[in-house]
């Protein structure tokens, strides 16, 4: 009797307070809570603390093969980029001049967005199709070609987040805007200093498609 | 007479151009006024035209005294079309891309025809589109969107459970931030729809995230979201937690039907004022952090690049813009004497105040009529009447939103952020009207 007395207790107190307690928090009851396990399927996302890296490891030296076979048809054999697609690697100096490229190397500042991003969307149309060791090495690789870090160097879930890249320093926050002279709501109407002379022509340049060009 | 059998003439050799020309049925033949308009138009202008020009030839058939053949016959019934597509006759309204752009169409942009609109509404089917892994098709049954993080209670919403909280229905412009974006070194591309075109304003019904979170609850270290789409891109933008409980939204219709495929279908994130790349497309999770995620889109991408090096990191708003869309480099002016100027505006710190209108290349300017509805965070119209003789014009606008910004010119922002930025350019253009009437994209310096 006693037993059966604990029983229904125990049986208040862990499923049906607690889901009392929940239902009267929720002012819609809609939806349903979320398994771990469909959790843990889509939330793929690292942060720059390395926060959600997944367990795994590579190095550049694995890296290198996974990256010919999965990357260089597009990004070429050593991330200078085949045609318009994007290159990975080099660039450095390059950000104050007239023309700034942007790769992993010179422009990215954390090495969790190279993983986070390769994991989820790449190869270009077979996204998410490689495992978290393929993803470290590529990553180790392309590190280790824009020579952040050394061609043995195990890269890992643990120390992803310590990887300290070269333009972590080259972004500034806050938005500063608005940045221009005018918010008063007040501009000239009549007699402006403004010039008129014209510098450039659209139709000089000669890019625009036209769709049918005989 | 005389002048009809000129035109017969010049109809059937149209036509014969038409036939050869329209063997390849998938290429769009676009009407390019600027050659129609040009009295000696010459070989290659009248190939350009063909489709369209037939269209735009007088029938004198159809002309008074003269009954015409849509009075005389019937016309179809109403199980002809049970999904209704724009007349034939506007099949040069349409999206269109800049090949060259781009590796691949599928991760690229289109832009909206705005030369051809009018009012303030998109239509659905013209809405620019910018994907980063192709359109995803998601059968709505199977849409799930999860809520995870420093919530109270980690969970998942089917599309129905979505549509049974209570609802918003509002119009907001999404602009692309790199709209514009090949203008910052010299006028480049000669169109309107190129150049202001990555520019949509529909209605959204769906949920706002501060009705959604009532039911997750919201732990207090929260402070940003990391929205995430189910598309090949995986897209992933953070937004802070401010922006998400002001008013972002979950939405799953459009001007009043559901979402386009490659608008977002069947929940896309609508972040108004902000740029389109936080709209998150085909959203399938929403995660509550302390911290920003630092994602490929906010850092590598949608960073602006200044000329020492240094690039402005969420820079999210899109600042106060307009243009005038007719007369633009795709509408010339085709006659003499009245016109009605007509153009957009927007703003992502509210509602338009007021456009001014400029024809001599910004030494003078008139204020324009706005008309209602003028929204926060959308699309206004503006008109102006004014008279063509045939003389040289210098066309631009400029808006004034409701916290008094004055839309730039492009000389100021290059002088503040040199001409690498990519993104936010947000400057007036100008269209030079020539004494043809033709109209060119062009630099005042």
């Amino acid at each position: 009797m006693f037993a059966l007395v604990k029983k229904l207790l125990i049986f208040l107190l862990i499923v049906i307070i607690p889901n009392l307690l929940i239902a009267e928090e929720r002012k819609f009851n809609l939806g349903k809570i979320a398994t771990k396990t469909e959790i843990a399927g889509w939330d793929i996302d690292v942060r720059p603390d390395g926060l959600g890296a997944p367990i795994g490891s590579g190095s550049a030296i694995i890296g290198e093969e996974v990256y010919a076979e999965q990357c260089a048809s597009c990004h070429g054999d050593f991330g200078e980029g085949l045609d318009r697609w994007p290159e990975l690697v080099g660039g450095e100096d390059s950000l104050d001049t007239h023309d700034p490229v942007k790769t992993t190397g010179s422009y990215w500042p954390y090495a969790s967005t190279m993983y986070d991003y390769i994991y989820r969307a790449m190869p270009f149309g077979v996204a998410q199709s490689l495992t978290h060791d393929e993803t470290y090495q590529v990553v180790a690789y392309l590190l280790y070609m824009n020579e952040i870090i050394e061609e043995d160097f195990i890269l890992n879930d643990k120390n992803i987040g310590k990887i300290k890249m070269p333009n972590v320093e080259g972004f500034l926050m806050p938005d500063p805007r608005p940045d221009i002279a005018n918010i008063s709501g007040n501009p000239c109407m009549k007699n402006c200093n403004s010039p008129t002379k014209i510098i450039g022509k659209a139709r000089d340049i000669d890019v625009t498609p036209e769709e049918e060009k005989s | 007479m005389v002048k009809n059998i000129q035109c017969l003439e010049k109809c059937l050799f149209l036509k014969l151009l038409g036939f050869a020309l329209g063997k390849n049925k998938n290429k769009k033949i676009r009407l390019n006024r600027r050659q129609l308009l040009v009295g000696t138009a010459s070989l290659s202008a009248i190939a350009l035209t063909s489709k369209i020009s037939n269209s735009q030839e007088t029938n004198p058939n159809n002309l008074p005294p003269n009954v015409p053949e849509w009075t005389s016959e019937l016309g179809v019934g109403v199980d002809a079309n049970p999904y209704g597509m724009p007349s034939e006759f506007e099949n040069n309204v349409i999206r269109r891309n800049v090949e060259w752009l781009t590796a691949s169409t599928e991760s690229s942009v289109n832009f909206t025809p705005i030369q051809d609109l009018e009012g303030i509404v998109t239509p659905n089917g013209l809405c620019f589109e910018r994907h980063h892994g192709g359109v995803s098709v998601i059968n709505p049954r199977d849409y799930r969107l999860m809520i995870n993080g420093l919530v109270d209670r980690e969970m998942i919403f089917t599309l129905d459970d979505l549509k049974r909280f209570p609802q918003t229905n509002k119009f907001y412009f999404l602009e692309c931030a790199a709209n514009g974006g090949m203008e910052w070194k010299g006028s480049q591309l000669n169109g309107c729809q190129y150049t202001f075109g990555m520019v949509h304003n529909v209605q959204y019904t769906g949920v706002k995230l501060s009705d959604l979170i009532l039911e997750t609850g919201l732990k207090s270290k929260a402070k940003w979201v990391l929205a995430e789409g189910s598309d090949s891109s995986g897209m992933t933008r953070s937004i802070p937690i401010e922006k998400i409980l002001d008013d972002c939204v979950i939405a799953w219709a459009m001007n009043g039907e559901a979402l386009r495929p490659e608008q977002g279908y069947p929940a896309r994130l609508v972040v108004p004022g902000w740029e389109g790349n936080m709209w998150v497309k085909w959203l399938r999770r929403l995660e509550f952090g302390d911290m920003p995620y630092m994602t490929r889109e906010e850092t590598s991408k949608y960073t602006d690049l200044l000329p020492d090096g240094k690039a402005r990191m969420f820079t999210w708003v899109m600042d106060a813009k307009s243009v005038v869309t007719s007369p633009s480099p795709e509408k010339s002016i085709l006659h003499k004497g009245i016109h009605q100027l007509r153009g957009l505006a927007w703003s992502g710190r509210g509602k338009i105040k007021r456009v001014d209108v400029s024809l001599d290349g910004g030494k003078n300017w008139q204020t324009a009529k706005l008309h209602d509805p003028v929204m926060s965070k959308s699309l206004a119209r503006f008109t102006l009447p004014f008279e063509w003789n045939g003389q040289e014009l210098l066309v631009q606008s400029r808006a004034i939103d409701e916290t008094n910004y004055v839309q730039p010119t492009i000389n100021e922002l290059q002088k503040l952020r040199g001409v690498n930025s990519i993104y936010h350019n947000n400057s007036i253009a100008t269209w030079k009207v020539n004494k043809d009437g033709t109209v060119d994209n062009v630099r005042l310096g």
